[in-house]
């Protein structure tokens, strides 16, 4: 079961926390791998790890152009892409009647606009093809909204808005579009919250601690797989329990 | 029938898995030919893939029926 050999995936943002626990999981079930993010030297310590079937592809996300050829880059060094994680993502927090128009802006470029340009561009070939796999990695807060987010909700909310849409045009090709929603995930962004902060977090997962990337990459390798086939436009909320819908 | 013609219906036939003799110069993609839109997109990506050819989006919607596109494409690679 997961078997992902033969198969080729894209993770933008794998210098990040959960983006590197799905780069590994993926490929340890088999499959070649091309990484993206921006900390270029983050990249490449992950591909020296994983050492064979990977390739490091630098690039901002805020950047139209460098976007436009991220995904033919990966094809070409592949030769196809079957699974295509988004993954990167940036928060520019503050309250909304102080928000400033960069900050929004920002956000939705980044979150938002580059998962279009990339799924548009990974899904005219994944149409040829007959089969697909696009990952959106969300946030409980675009179910429940978070004080301070709105930026950041609004993109991850819309997200799952466009992979339901997408995922109704493109189910006759084999090609699925799934969102995970992570909760409070243990990574560098939640180390730095004090004891106090942290304690108050807790209070609110049922599970009683943080999840780990690990949890979400378990998820992504399953909605990659030949097994999840029968599964699309839908939104698997991986937070202990933080919110159940 | 001409070497377009002869690509243009081989590439309907196969993409849209239907019989040969159905394949006529008015047969209708979608009326005729229970194409439905992503199946016209797609035939659009295969002409322009088969003859090395630009459709843009505007022209793609004036083809409509075989012909249409035996038409569109005679022309653009005059």
């Amino acid at each position: 079961m997961f078997d992902l050999s033969g198969r080729t995936a894209l993770v933008t943002g794998a210098s990040g926390g959960i983006g590197g626990a799905i780069a590994r999981a993926l490929h340890a079930q088999g499959a070649v791998v091309s990484l993206s993010g921006t900390r270029e030297a983050a990249l490449q310590q992950l591909a020296d790890e994983l050492g064979s079937r990977v390739h490091v592809f630098p690039c901002n996300l805020a950047d139209k152009t460098a976007l436009d050829g991220l995904i033919a880059s990966a094809e070409t060094a592949m030769g196809g892409l079957d699974i295509l994680v988004n993954n990167a993502g940036v928060t520019r927090d503050n309250l909304f009647i102080r928000m400033k128009d960069e900050e929004w802006d920002q956000v939705l470029r980044v979150n938002l606009d580059s998962a279009f340009y990339l799924t548009r561009a990974a899904v005219k070939n994944m149409m040829r093809r007959r089969f697909g796999r696009v990952i959106f990695i969300t946030s409980v807060v675009g179910s429940m909204g978070n004080p301070g987010q709105a930026n950041y909700a609004a993109s991850k909310a819309a997200i799952s808005a466009m992979a339901k849409s997408v995922g109704q045009e493109v189910a006759s090709r084999n090609i699925t579009l799934n969102c995970i929603a992570p909760g409070f995930i243990q990574t560098p962004m939640t180390d730095v919250l004090n004891e106090k902060q942290t304690e108050a977090m807790l209070q609110r997962i049922p599970a009683g601690r943080y999840g780990t990337p690990d949890e979400v990459a378990s998820t992504a390798v399953f909605l990659a797989s030949n097994e999840a086939a029968y599964v699309t436009g839908q939104t698997v909320h991986v937070n202990g329990g933080m919110i159940m819908i | 029938m001409s070497d377009i013609a002869a690509r243009v219906n081989k590439i309907v036939i196969e993409h849209l898995g239907v019989d040969a003799d159905k394949v006529i110069e008015s047969a209708n993609f979608i009326d005729d030919l229970g194409a439905d839109s992503l199946d016209t997109v797609e035939l659009v990506m295969a002409f322009e893939e088969e003859f090395s050819v630009e459709i843009p989006d505007d022209a793609a919607e004036t083809i409509r029926t075989v012909g249409d596109a035996v038409a569109f494409i005679s022309k653009k690679s005059a």
